[in-house]
């Protein structure tokens, strides 16, 4: 592509630099983290800036993985490791968009890494969306996970019946929040406030609605079968779904058919060990909500209306045919879990209107006339979408890294400008930057709040209070 | 073998086999008792564990050369099985590192780190 031409006009400028390869990342979640990382182990003289429009790193390691799945998390250790390392250096409390400009940061580096994660949640689309009682599913974890901008959520959970729409691993994280023993979640990372609003909390039922069939849930085996084992709590799938399935099973890939399995070997026990005065969950399929419906006399949320669904085709493409039949199911709450979208940060941004994501090839951002940007790149859920665990996007944010040493060594980089970013932050345009021993005294902070209550830590939700105990150990 | 078996013996160590992803081999020994994440970090190999062995991510995914895939004494569990199938390029004798530990049996052990390609999960 264009690469090439910009190839040989740039070569002469690399062959006369000085100086290590300088990168900036924007974002420092998984994906923000695994490029540095990769850059680091690949390239001997490199320094990596890492920002974050918080004064706190790891995106949703931090703001999204639930809290009963600590192990998860420990890719923070490896995380800090290299944030401590010589070649790499966290600066928090930066918005790309907010505080500083792409055209701003651009002048300072070789190269700069788009990974800024998908911010905003999608939408159904449909009448009553905004009914009270109905909650996006990432308002939902930002609460119970001290998100700054959700800590106020303070969902109703006065009703017994839940609906979760959606049939993906955050729909499951969701449902057993809500499912879980209290006493299980006390010793968690989990934010007090939700801790006490979910002891409080009367839902018994929760219910997960999903567009598609058994065959295409994108959940995955390891939470499925960690909700069948839900204390207290007995799982319903129908088994009427799996009928003309059953003949399938053989000829389906190992993930999907073991996943399959697990579900129809549930289906067909249902029933039989149902606790008394105990708590369930099921699986719905082929259901799109058209319309949430809300009581006359209260305004509360009362229902929601579904379409009844067929699929057309395979497996593995098939189609949602809506057949005009529709079905009523009332509930108290609905947390809408259907996925997450990019925001745009700026206008100099790239960003796909349609699908959010910052149009590229392998992680290089393209114009829009489907150029390259020369040394602007992207990684995590910017470059894919917002798809996949912390090992999908490990393995894009190494791809991406790859391809920026390929240019760096075939000498398309443009050469950085100006010199350190800090001191523009800092002094020209007043940012109040957070460093990564700035980061380690709020870490210290919360572990220490949170061994009082037993708890691995209790996180800060307000920004303000993070900055005050910043400026206070500095 | 009856040497390595003695070699073993004196450091309670002995020889694994890693292919890494740019499909160089390197031959390490191996610690008894250590498991091959626990063997590969020894070493700067480059198998990720993600989670530290606590059997939560599958990066430490390694395809064992199908000789030596029965001689494992550890056996593959159900957790094991479903992290598995969230791997990159499985094969049938994929195996978790941080669930294998390293026993006299495995002695010449040939293992290969997959290469992370694309994944028709991901579409
Ligand atoms: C609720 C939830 C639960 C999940 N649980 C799991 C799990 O259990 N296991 C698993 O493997 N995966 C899980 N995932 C998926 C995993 O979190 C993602 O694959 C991964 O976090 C994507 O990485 P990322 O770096 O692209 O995005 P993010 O983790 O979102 O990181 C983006 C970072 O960019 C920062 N940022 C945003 N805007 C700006 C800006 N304008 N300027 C500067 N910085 C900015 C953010 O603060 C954030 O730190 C979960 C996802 C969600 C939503
Ligand atoms: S290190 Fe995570 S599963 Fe082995």
């Amino acid at each position: 592509m264009l690469l090439t031409v910009a190839c040989c006009r740039f070569a002469s400028s690399t062959a006369s630099s000085t100086g290590p390869l300088r990168v900036c990342v924007i974002g420092s979640g998984p994906a923000g983290f695994y490029t540095a990382h990769q850059l680091v182990k690949r390239i001997d003289d490199v320094h990596v800036d890492i920002l974050d429009k918080f004064p706190v790193p790891f995106g949703l390691v931090r703001f999204g993985v639930a809290p009963d799945h600590p192990e998860i998390k420990n890719c923070i250790n490896q995380f800090t490791v290299l944030a401590r390392k010589e070649q790499c250096r966290f600066i928090g409390n930066v918005g790309l968009g907010q505080d500083v400009g792409l055209a701003q940061l651009r002048p300072h580096y070789h190269a700069v890494v788009l990974a800024y994660g998908a911010e905003e949640d999608k939408e159904l689309g449909i009448p009553g969306e905004d009914t009270p009682g109905v909650y996006s599913a990432r308002s939902f974890v930002g609460w119970y996970n001290g998100l700054p901008e959700h800590r106020q959520l303070d969902p109703d959970l006065s009703g017994e019946v839940g609906v979760v729409i959606g049939h993906g691993n955050v729909a499951l994280d969701v449902a057993r929040m809500l499912l879980t023993p209290v006493s299980r979640l006390k010793t968690t990372d989990m934010c007090t406030h939700a801790i006490e609003a979910l002891a409080r909390s009367r839902v018994k039922q929760v219910r997960l609605v999903g567009r598609r069939g058994p065959l295409q849930v994108a959940f995955t085996i390891k939470e499925l079968r960690e909700m069948t084992k839900l204390p207290h709590c007995s799982t319903l799938i129908d088994p009427s779904y799996f009928h003309s399935i059953k003949s399938l099973l053989s000829e389906l890939p190992r993930p999907r058919r073991r996943i399959t399995e697990l579900m129809l070997s549930v289906a067909e026990n249902r029933g039989d060990k149902r606790p008394a005065g105990g708590k369930e969950w099921g699986l719905s399929f082929l259901r799109s909500p058209v319309e949430i419906v809300s009581s006359p006399t209260t305004g509360r949320l009362d229902s929601l209306r579904l379409e009844i669904n067929k699929l057309q085709g395979t497996w593995d493409s098939a189609k949602v045919v809506p057949t005009g039949e529709f079905e009523d199911m009332e509930c108290d709450l609905a947390i809408r879990s259907i996925g997450y979208k990019t925001v745009r940060v700026g206008r100099d941004v790239p960003c796909d209107p349609v699908t959010g994501i910052v149009p590229n090839v392998a992680g290089r951002v393209l114009d829009r006339n489907k150029s390259y940007i020369r040394g602007l790149y992207c990684s995590g859920w910017v470059k894919t979408g917002p798809v996949g665990v912390i090992l999908t996007t490990m393995n894009k944010a190494y791809e991406t890294a790859e391809v920026i040493q390929e240019d760096f060594r075939s000498g398309t980089l443009p050469e950085p400008e100006r010199g350190d970013i800090l001191e523009k932050l800092n002094n020209e345009l007043g940012v109040d930057t957070v460093s990564f021993s700035d980061w380690e005294n709020i870490d210290r902070h919360e572990v220490r709040e949170g061994e009082k209550k037993g708890k691995p830590r209790e996180k800060i939700v307000d920004l303000t209070q993070m900055m005050d105990i910043v400026h206070k150990s500095r | 073998t009856t040497a390595a078996r003695r070699a073993s013996d004196n450091d309670g160590r002995v020889t694994v086999w890693f292919t890494d992803r740019d499909g160089d081999v390197q031959t390490v020994r191996a610690k008894l008792g250590d498991n091959l994440l626990e063997v590969a970090r020894e070493y700067d190999i480059d198998l990720e564990g993600a989670c530290d062995g606590t059997l939560s991510c599958s990066t430490c995914h390694l395809v064992v050369h199908p000789e030596w895939f029965p001689k494992i004494s550890d056996p593959i569990t159900e957790e094991e099985e479903d992290m598995l199938d969230l791997a990159y390029g499985l094969t049938d004798t994929s195996r978790l590192g941080c669930q294998v530990v390293v026993t006299e049996d495995l002695d010449g052990l040939k293992l290969t780190i997959p290469m992370a390609t694309l994944d028709a999960r991901e579409a």
